[in-house]
């Protein structure tokens, strides 16, 4: 297990995205993007967290990450930043995950990511959802 | 995540930061245009007034548009910014009636101690007639005749002088404008044309900041018509949930004025095409 994590942050750091089917998580599989009637009614944390990045007024994070289903959804992702795989496995910390989400500049002065918290860009509870998403990729 | 930081940092990727900061113009010019020739070695430096079609990430919407441009969707427009031109014999208010002078703008005029534009001389010179002005700066009949203009200028290389204090200080404040962050998105418009230049956001290709603005007015598709600069300067501080400024205004006007400043030496294009 280790050892593939670390391949595909490799292969992610080069820019190109390859999802082995062992990432797709149950909950949301290939094909699978929420769509809009969805996105209103679902209870589901990660689903919700889903919407929430693929709506261009919250999160628009295809803006710059490509990530799992983006494609059979229609969406055309950015390459700004890194893919968004194995989140759990790269991002074991979950405090420091939301700590990043929260104001990436923290990390990088110069980071090209929005500060998503400190400029009330999503809400507290928004952002909780979107690390349930993004631990499900 | 530090590593990965680390990794971005020693790729280079963020060394954009470092070309914003210099003691003067020249010494400026001289960085911003060396960041962009390593960044891109396999464009020749005359392509970046081409835009985003210069840049290696466009090879397939670079055979589109080369197609698109045998019969440019700008034609007609041009054709009214003539016609334009001629009934209100513009060319009596400008040197060499007009011709081969348009590399020379913007420029900062003591006298009226500000930034001028070819828009802003166009309705000079409307009034000076007698005329009443144009109002619309971002698209229309001002788009027409400026593209007109400048399309007697197309091929001459781009050529800024910064001659006094006050011209200095106009670029100083394009300068900082360029480099700040703003709106609710934090991105400066460094962040996606020096950092970002020729990677995708969303579905489209960012071009690099050398090279912006001589391509313009434009017709973007996205608007089916020619537009201002400023127009395109709107767009992009909207995109990042920032309140844009008006055509035209001083804030715009310098902020073109350093961006014109760092193409010199490219050829003018305009009008030109874009997604
Ligand atoms: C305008 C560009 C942009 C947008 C929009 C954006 N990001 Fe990022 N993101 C980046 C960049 C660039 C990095 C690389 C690190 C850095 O520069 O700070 C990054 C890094 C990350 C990372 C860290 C790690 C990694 O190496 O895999 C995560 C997680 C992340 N983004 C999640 C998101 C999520 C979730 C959203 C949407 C809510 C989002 N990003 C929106 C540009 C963006
Ligand atoms: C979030 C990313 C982003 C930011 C921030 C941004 N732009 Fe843009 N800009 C774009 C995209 C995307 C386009 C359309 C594709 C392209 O670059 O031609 C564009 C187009 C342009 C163009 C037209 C280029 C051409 O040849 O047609 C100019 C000029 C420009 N931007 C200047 C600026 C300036 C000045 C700022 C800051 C006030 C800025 N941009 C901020 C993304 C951005």
């Amino acid at each position: 297990m280790h050892k593939t994590a670390a391949a595909v942050l490799a292969i992610s750091t080069l820019g190109i995205l390859l999802v082995t089917p062992a990432f797709i998580p149950a909950t949301q599989a290939a094909g699978e993007m929420p769509d809009k009637k969805t996105c209103g009614t679902t209870k589901n944390p990660v689903v919700s967290g889903g919407c929430l990045a693929t709506d261009k007024a919250k999160g628009n994070c295809m803006a710059c990450h490509n990530f799992d289903s983006l494609a059979q959804a229609g969406l055309e992702a950015g390459d700004i930043g890194p893919p968004l795989v194995a989140m759990k496995v790269r991002f074991p910390d979950k405090k420091k995950l939301r700590d990043f989400m929260w104001d990436a500049a923290k990390f990088n002065p110069n980071s090209s990511m929005p500060p998503y918290g400190r400029h009330d860009i999503l809400t507290e509870k928004e952002i909780d959802l979107l690390l349930e998403w993004l631990y499900s990729l | 995540m530090k590593s990965l930081l680390i990794t971005l940092t020693a790729m280079g990727i963020l060394v954009g930061a470092s070309i914003g900061v210099h003691a003067d113009p020249a010494q400026d010019l001289q960085a911003f245009q060396d960041f962009f020739r390593n960044k891109f070695p396999d464009v020749p430096f005359d392509e970046f007034s081409n835009g985003l079609f210069a840049l290696p990430a466009a090879k397939e919407q670079r055979a589109q548009w080369e197609q698109v441009m045998k019969l440019p969707p700008y034609e007609f427009a041009l054709e009214r910014g003539q016609a334009f031109w001629e009934e209100n014999n513009l060319a009596s208010c400008f040197k060499n009636a007009g011709r081969n002078i348009a590399q020379r703008y913007p420029y900062w005029d003591e006298r009226t101690n500000m930034v001028r534009t070819i828009e802003l001389d166009i309705n000079e010179c409307l009034k000076r007639k007698g005329q009443s002005p144009i109002e619309n700066m971002k698209n229309g009949t001002m788009a027409e005749v400026a593209a007109y203009m400048k399309s007697l200028s197309r091929g001459q290389r781009v050529q800024i002088s910064i001659s006094t204090p006050a011209a200095r200080d106009a670029y100083e404040e394009g300068r900082a404008f360029f480099w700040a962050r703003r709106g609710q998105l934090n991105l400066s418009c460094a962040t996606c044309h020096v950092d970002n230049a020729g990677k995708r956001l969303g579905g489209k290709i960012v071009s690099a900041a050398l090279g912006h603005g001589v391509g313009y007015p434009a017709y973007r598709s996205e608007w089916s018509e020619l537009g201002t600069l400023h127009w395109r300067y709107a767009a992009c501080n909207l995109q990042v949930r920032a309140a844009p400024f008006k055509a035209q205004s001083r804030q715009y006007r310098r902020l073109q004025y350093y961006q014109t400043y760092l193409q010199q030496g490219l050829p003018l294009t305009a009008p030109s095409q874009r997604p």
